[in-house]
């Protein structure tokens, strides 16, 4: 199998978290952009740890994995505080700190 | 040989329709069933490549843990009304995710277009706890601060005063 195919995948998934965080503004679909941008790295860790028959890919995997999951708790966090101060979790029109 | 090339696709396909369809659907939830599609069909193909504790971990945690997260904060942030969850500027966006997609793959097929992979070394878990446990491990404690401090930051955030 060519090995541009996964790595064509991965970068179509992380075309579409790009396109999904520039145009979504729920601040929870925003962060999903984002998981998928990250999987798509994943897959390209993967990939390359397959052809160059290393497991550091793997490990790296894992670290980013453990990573995101932190990364995901905290941006819900911030994501349920804004809405409780300000009653709604879209992410445009929170300009308060913007000049 | 054959049975993983139809392996690849079908898994190949699951997530880059789920993955298209996370960032176009106008529902919410569904955008978060959509994203376990994506990461199922990720973690099939992790398993596919040998790195079947990746892909075991890709399951348990993004689809068991991360999703699940989506689903109760999706369901604590609800809004009276049908939510606007598109601003005005998808086509700007559409245009450039598309540019991001074509500077990949011209950069993939220059460097990689004509080499082939066979998929057929296997990572077991117990070589990748070794190497993790030993090359890895301060990398590793590092994590586990850190998820510390992330949980400690999330209820800190979260925590109604």
């Amino acid at each position: 199998m060519p090995v541009a195919a996964p790595l064509l995948l991965a970068a179509f998934m992380f075309a579409c978290g790009t396109y999904g965080v520039l145009a979504r503004r729920h601040g929870v679909m925003l962060l999903m952009s984002i998981e998928l941008m990250v999987t798509a790295g994943n897959i390209n860790l993967i990939t390359f740890s397959q052809l160059l028959h290393d497991s550091i890919g793997n490990i790296l995997a894992l670290f980013v994995i453990a990573i995101t999951a932190a990364e995901v708790g905290i941006g819900i966090a911030i994501v349920m505080m804004i809405y409780r101060q300000r009653s709604t979790v879209a992410v445009d029109d929170l300009q308060l700190m913007k000049w | 040989m054959i049975i993983r090339q139809i392996a690849f696709f079908v898994f190949a396909g699951l997530t880059a329709v789920a993955s298209v369809f996370t960032v176009v659907t106008r529902n919410v939830v569904h955008a978060a069933l959509g994203l376990a599609g994506a990461l199922i069909g990720a973690a099939g193909l992790f398993i596919l490549f040998g790195a079947e504790f990746v892909g075991l971990a890709q399951i348990l945690i993004y689809v068991g843990a991360v999703v699940v997260l989506f689903l109760f904060g999706i369901m604590l942030t609800q809004t009276p009304g049908k939510p606007t969850v598109d601003n005005d500027r998808q086509a700007l966006a559409a245009l450039v995710a598309l540019g991001v997609f074509v500077v990949l793959a011209a950069g993939i097929l220059t460097a990689f277009g004509s080499r082939k992979v066979d998929f057929d070394v296997a990572f077991p878990t117990k070589e990748i706890g070794t190497e993790i446990f030993t090359t890895w491990i301060l990398p590793f404690e590092a994590v586990s601060i850190l998820l510390l401090a992330a949980l400690v930051g999330a209820i800190v955030l979260a925590r109604r005063d």
